[in-house]
């Protein structure tokens, strides 16, 4: 078996100048002095075992940052007037410094939203969310209903997210979200998201299911299909303007009428991923060795990483060859998703495997047959048995209190 | 074509009435970051993003504290008769946003 890596599309010999004026989407493909906006992994522990996280995630890194490195990332995001991070995981909240490093930021005007599967959201902390500002709180929740969302996010996983929604709700938090993730299992639930969502006065947030992490191994299990997406697609030009999408849906615009938003890959232009052990990536959902910048630990911080490093420098540049750029979508779609490309094993210059004019498809199926999808070494995922863990993949669940089940079930 | 139309990423639709007679500001609760093309601009308040697309648009910004209408800074910042109509624009769709505010004038 051999893996052999796509590689990035060749960077032109002498880059090209940005030009002065002109749209805006063109400027960023230039990148910017610092990213818009930053996803900040605090830690790769999580209680859940999600089957398609993008980051692997499960056990604690011992190399993770400790609270005073945080703060001085967290210093020099203020100094790079980065006005507000994504805060991530693995699951932030059961990291003991959490509420500290939110407060940290927060008094440093760099404002936070974190994700979180709302396992530490009892009453008294979403009253002290509430309470406080600059922050926001994105619950994740993979289906509307706990049958959809816990065979991919595990058992318990629905009671979780809602009774914390619910006291956020009760708190009179405003504007908190709830973050889905579309796939072939739920997608037909989007109005019932919506509905949910509304039910608690919160605001709605889809994005694209990406081949990261774990979730290359349900990738073909769970992506929706061609005629999902084509529904996916009405379904935003409808909807789209009460509903957040983090752009990530780009590729979809290629039908015809371009989605609201930024169509273009931002990945080391205008967004990067800091991890939980420092590494700065070029996306959240490219944790790879191919896309590591460096490490928020080295001489000059993150700022040299994001201004200096070889990899962003290259990716700080339009794509100018490639089939793509022959295709008469190209100005809308842009190619795509380089991380969905990356892991399925398709050359970054070339269609996106969801591509909607069915060009991914046919990439996917010229696909040398020994050719293997990269894979990310870098993976967390808890070793044994998880309580409640997720049964898409068949794996019996373990109840997840022992008393849910009969005690003498099984020893007839 | 270049525009100097700051296209918003987010926009708020509160209703805001832009005279350019009047004096103006930069908003307090907002940030300006340098960028290469001009700048980005960030209202801590609403969390609203936007981007300034030209350098001369964000000394506008900058100057409009200093006089006491937006035509008077258009020219004390020497912008281009042609150009005049867009950067009023742009200044509605700054103010709509919130970027910037009405200034009291020292009785």
């Amino acid at each position: 078996m051999t893996a052999v890596l796509p590689s990035r599309p060749a960077a032109p010999a002498a880059r090209p100048d940005r030009p002065v004026g002109g749209r805006l989407i063109d400027q960023f493909e230039y990148g910017l002095d610092a990213p818009i906006c930053l996803t900040w992994e605090l830690t790769y522990a999580c209680n859940l075992a999600c089957v398609h996280c993008l980051s692997s995630s499960g056990r604690r890194d011992p190399r993770e940052l400790s609270t005073a490195e945080a703060e001085r990332v967290i210093d020099e995001l203020q100094r790079m007037q980065v006005f507000y991070v994504n805060v991530g995981g693995g699951e932030p909240t059961v990291r003991p410094d959490f509420w500290h490093l939110l407060d940290y930021a927060i008094d440093h005007q760099v404002g936070v939203k974190f994700s979180t599967n709302g396992i530490k959201l009892d009453r008294k902390r979403a009253a002290q969310l509430a309470a406080t500002d600059y922050v926001d709180v994105q619950l994740s929740l993979d289906g509307a209903t706990a049958e959809v969302n816990d065979r991919v996010r595990g058992t318990g996983s629905f009671a979780t997210a809602t009774r914390a929604l619910e006291n956020l709700a009760e708190a009179g938090m405003k504007d908190f979200k709830v973050s889905v993730v579309v796939t072939r299992e739920n997608v037909g639930q989007l109005d019932q998201f919506k509905a949910l969502t509304d039910s608690f006065g919160a605001q709605l947030r889809i994005t694209r299911f990406r081949p990261s992490g774990r979730g290359a191994d349900v990738w073909d299990q769970l992506h929706p299909t061609q005629a999902q997406q084509r529904e996916l697609y009405h379904w935003l030009l409808a909807n789209g303007d009460n509903v957040l999408t983090g752009d990530s849906f780009f590729h979809l615009s290629a039908y015809g009428e371009a989605l609201p938003g930024l169509n273009l890959c931002g990945a080391g232009r205008v967004v990067c991923l800091i991890d939980p052990v420092g590494d700065v990536y070029a996306c959240p959902f490219a944790i790879h060795e191919d896309f590591l910048a460096g490490n928020v630990r080295d001489e000059g911080g993150f700022q040299r990483v994001w201004q200096g490093s070889d990899l962003f420098q290259e990716l700080r540049s339009p794509q100018t060859g490639g089939a793509c750029t022959k295709c008469a979508h190209f100005d809308a779609c842009r190619g795509g998703c380089m991380a969905a490309k990356f892991f399925t094993g398709l050359p970054l210059d070339g269609p996106d495997p969801e591509c909607v004019q069915g060009y991914g498809e046919t990439a996917l199926a010229a696909r040398d047959a020994d050719r293997t999808a990269p894979k990310s070494h870098i993976d967390h995922s808890h070793t044994g048995p998880v309580r409640g863990q997720p049964t898409l993949l068949g794996i019996p669940s373990i109840p997840a209190k022992m008393c849910d089940e009969s005690p003498l079930a099984g020893m007839q | 074509m270049t525009t100097t139309e700051p296209a918003a990423v987010d926009q708020d639709p509160p209703a805001v009435v832009f005279d350019p007679d009047l004096p103006w500001q930069r908003a307090r609760s907002v940030a300006m970051r340098p960028e290469p093309f001009g700048a980005l601009v960030y209202h801590f308040g609403n969390r609203k993003l936007s981007f300034l697309k030209s350098k001369l648009l964000v000394r506008v910004v900058e100057a409009l504290e200093q006089h006491e209408s937006v035509h008077a800074t258009l020219t004390a910042c020497a912008v281009p008769e042609a150009q005049r109509g867009a950067y009023v624009k742009a200044l509605a769709d700054l103010a709509r946003s919130q970027m910037i505010e009405r200034r009291e004038l020292p009785a």
